[in-house]
């Protein structure tokens, strides 16, 4: 028998055609996103270590969390459907006091989402860095600044446990292993009662391969709380 | 005519069908077994109970994955696809979960179906019925050690078809419930089991008081140290423990742990088989005879019955590979090496460097180690030390006089040596060189559970060690930790002194308030490494946290100092690479130096966060569940 291909063709171009058209749901498109602010001042946290938790009410289920973490310079960004979401943070997570609702409740934000939208995170921290001044000088990153002492209620106040200057070759400084090349602490003992004019630096070790700035900020530990505070990033050319 | 014929046939046809329906349809199937036939035979039951069995959880496990072993800085991994293990920075929160309630649903379900079972005798009733309840035990064991307070079911639940399932939903049971019931089950059922050190693949009584002991045992101190992680709790305690609960749950432990010791659960000791304490170390492992009395409860495997694992072919010494290129993954690390004390029962390094920072020569590699804990070599393959009756080759090069270091990538890989033309090897066959996988990469080869049997290495053939969940030496352990919380000092250092002097630590002990805890952290690391403690203990003592504080080792006076602490920080592994001084004409050439070394792709730090102690419950189990509330931290 002749194999008529004006007879195949029509027919394999239709399977092409008409796969994948409507079994698939378009890729969300709308951006959530926003910073942890204090009275308009960022906070800063660690990289990958302060998760928050975004929660869409709804469809018979409960409980299930879309989980992201934070920025180094405190912002976050999800992308998602457009919906009603309820944001807010787990327990214990972040250098802030977070609204307690009841002893298993906590305080959500309800963002109606219709397209992207900005929706800063309010917070309460501890500490806030200062008048920060970065400056390079002699091979030494110096640091001078003061810290604000936020939450004051005895109830709720907590002590500094170390104040840390950290540098790093890229944008994340921290106490992560990996993310400082070198760092200066001093004990939150040894700190002066008003926490003003606070100075500390450190030495610039070689960098391979050689680099003329390093990137530096200064991070506050908290006792009994596991995530540190930092102040904004500054990168320091020399 | 013809049509009284078809209507005289159809109406026969209709009234001879639909006849014995019944027993026309309903057939005996012939490839299932139905339960009324499957629980009115004992045979027919200890192969249901054998798919139990089976499916214990462990969190290693010699048919785990060899990966299941190599966490947490006491070891590396040697293959290309697995150093992500060393380089990453932490665990994520979903890490170590486990939820398997369909288990303890057909755990359940066999217990009810044996009950329910009339054709069984009394006697195998008790002894299935038992048996059941200790597996399910051991499985809640496992969920609270890794979960915190779960829901605790035990019976099995049906829908109703009501259209809600709410009656099905169970909020999470406190922490120390799920203990409590642990340890209730276990006294429950001991009885109903067999006292006899002999039986150690099925459940003993032995095997519940040990379960029992150890369970004990972690509540008690995640009760006394929860108080040092105080947002590691949850409101309704469905995760931490009241300190006000400690030592009751030490003595429950000490008790069973006594119950053991007294041998009325059968005829268990420390096995002292051979006279060198490091081949028998290693032998109590390897040992499946009547005759090992230690070991109380295992998952056993047998060569051509299809349950063998394949450890051996993946951790063997590279230069005696009976697979070619598949051995020597797991590599202990430095960190663990010099946690093995002198037997002056004191600490320190290995020592590398003498006072004024020159190299310490050695005649024999193995002299750095001698005068050490016998379990360090009963543990861990030195270099050149005998396996199979052969002697590895581990040595990164040679050391010239002008303090450079002559090397290659591979043992293949020849080169000549200075003043010389002839290329010789200048690279063990056993490594160590960076990034050259299957060899080692720290310095050291994995001793535990290796089979020196041949053929063991075979992909083919494979090896039938089994892997001990339960043994005496940690009971002892188990009762000097408890003994020494309660303020027993006397009968803590009598406990800890017989594994001790076991391993060739002669002289005594005296634990005190001062010591006690770091003694006991230290020798439980030692004792029992990579028998899936290290995890658990940490955890349970609240010492996670500070021991992975994501703080790199980054110099060797950090990883050499504070050896005692319980706290030392364990963040990246380490290696000790040896190397063959070559300076002919000088009186040191010939021997061995040492250097401490970071593998190259060790490049992490481990950070256990607060959110790490309770794994995650997956937003499944959450979203069908409203009940069930999060963990802390997370």
């Amino acid at each position: 028998m002749k194999i008529k291909f004006f007879h195949i063709a029509p027919a394999v171009l239709l399977i092409l055609a008409a796969a994948c058209k409507k079994d698939n749901y378009d890729a969300p498109t709308s951006t959530l996103r926003g910073a942890l602010l204090y009275k308009g001042d960022s906070i800063g946290v660690e990289y990958n270590q302060v998760p928050f938790n975004v929660f869409q009410p709804g469809y018979g289920k409960s409980g299930g969390a879309i989980t992201g973490t934070f920025a180094p310079d405190g912002t976050y960004s999800i992308l998602v459907f457009d919906g009603n979401y309820q944001f807010t943070m787990p327990k214990n997570q972040g250098p802030f006091l977070w609204k307690e609702l009841t002893a298993s409740a906590r305080d959500t934000l309800k963002v109606g989402l219709q397209g992207s939208q900005t929706v800063n995170i309010e917070v309460t921290p501890y500490y806030m860095v200062r008048n920060q001044q970065l400056t390079v000088s002699g091979g030494k990153v110096v640091a001078a600044f003061d810290i604000e002492k936020v939450i004051t209620d005895a109830a709720l106040a907590k002590n500094i446990q170390t104040v840390v200057l950290y540098i790093n070759k890229t944008k994340f400084v921290s106490g992560a292993s990996n993310d400082n090349i070198a760092s200066a602490s001093v004990a939150g003992t040894a700190l002066p009662a008003d926490l003003k004019n606070i100075s500390l630096n450190v030495t610039i070790p070689a960098i391979s391969p050689t680099q003329n700035y390093v990137f530096a900020r200064v991070g506050v530990r908290i006792t009994g709380v596991e995530d540190m505070i930092f102040s904004p990033l500054k990168k320091l050319t020399f | 005519m013809k049509k009284i014929y078809i209507l005289t046939l159809a109406a026969l046809l209709f009234s001879g069908s639909c006849k014995n329906d019944d027993k026309f349809l309903t057939i005996e199937p012939t490839t299932i077994l139905s339960n009324d036939v499957v629980f009115s035979d004992p045979i027919l039951v200890t192969a249901v109970l054998g798919n139990l069995y089976n499916r214990i959880v462990d969190f290693t496990g010699l048919d785990n994955d060899w990966r299941s072993f190599v966490d947490f800085s006491e070891a590396f991994p040697s293959e290309n696809a697995q150093y992500g293990i060393v380089q990453r920075t932490g665990w994520a929160f979903s890490e170590w979960q486990t939820w398997d309630y369909t288990y303890i649903r057909e755990l359940n379900l066999f217990i009810e179906r044996v009950n329910a079972a009339a054709a069984l005798t009394a006697a195998d009733k008790k002894q299935f019925v038992a048996e059941a309840r200790f597996l399910r035990a051991h499985y809640y064991f496992e969920l609270v050690k890794r979960m915190g307070g779960v829901p605790i079911v035990t019976t099995t639940l049906e829908y109703d078809f009501s259209g809600s399932v709410a009656n099905l939903q169970k909020p999470r049971n406190k922490e120390s419930e799920v203990y409590d019931f642990v340890i209730a089950e276990c006294e429950a059922i001991k009885g109903s089991l067999a006292a006899t050190s002999n039986q150690k693949t099925r459940a003993s009584a032995g095997a519940a008081l040990a379960m029992e002991c150890r369970a004990a045992l972690y509540a008690a101190s995640i009760a006394k140290y929860g108080v040092n992680t105080p947002t590691v709790t949850l409101a309704g305690n469905e995760v931490g423990i009241p300190s006000s609960m400690a030592n009751a749950y030490y003595t429950t432990s000490l008790k069973a742990a006594r119950e053991i010791i007294s041998g009325s659960a059968g005829t268990y000791k420390l096995y002292q088989a051979l006279p060198n304490l490091s081949d028998n170390f290693a032998q109590l492992f390897l040992d499946k005879s009547n005759g090992n009395q230690e070991v109380i409860f295992v998952e056993d495997f047998k060569v051509g019955s299809g349950r063998t694992h394949n450890f051996t072919v993946n951790d063997q010494p590279f230069s005696q590979s009976e697979e070619g290129q598949d051995a020597g993954r797991l590599n202990p690390s430095l960190n663990l090496v010099q946690a093995y004390e002198k037997l002056d029962n004191t600490f320190a390094p290995i020592a590398t460097k003498d006072g004024s920072g020159a190299f310490v020569y050695y005649t024999d590699p193995l002299d750095a180690f001698a005068g050490r804990d016998a379990r360090l070599a009963g543990t861990v393959l030195l270099p050149n030390t005998f396996f199979k009756s052969k002697k590895l080759d581990i040595w990164a090069g040679y050391q010239l006089a002008n303090g450079t270091v002559l090397t290659s990538g591979n043992a293949s890989d020849q080169k000549p040596l200075p003043g010389t033309t002839t290329p010789v090897q200048v690279v063990g066959d056993d490594g160590p060189v960076n990034g050259l996988e299957f060899r080692t990469q720290t310095g050291f080869y994995i001793r535990k559970y290796l089979d020196p049997t041949e053929g063991s290495g075979r992909r083919g053939r494979q090896s039938d060690v089994w892997f001990v969940r339960y043994r005496f030496g940690e009971v002892l352990l188990n009762a000097a930790e408890a003994s020494m919380e309660l303020g027993d000092y006397v009968a803590a250092s009598a406990y800890i002194n017989q594994v001790r002097s076991r391993a060739g630590l002669t002289t005594p002990i005296t634990l005190t308030a001062a010591n006690g805890f770091d003694r006991i952290v230290h020798e439980r690391r030692v004792e029992l490494v990579f028998e899936g403690h290290t995890l658990f203990d940490m955890k349970r003592w609240r010492l996670a946290h500070q021991v992975w504080d994501g703080t790199r080792i980054a110099t060797v006076a950090d990883l050499t100092s504070n050896l005692a602490a319980a706290n030392k920080r364990n963040t990246n592994p380490w290696g000790l690479w040896p190397y063959k001084y070559y300076d002919p004409g000088n009186p040191n050439n010939g021997k061995w130096i040492f250097k401490e070394t970071i593998p190259s792709n060790a490049t992490g730090a481990s950070r256990f966060q607060l959110g790490n102690y309770y794994s995650q419950i997956t937003d499944a189990v959450l979203g069908a569940n409203p009940k069930i509330i999060r963990q802390p931290n997370q």
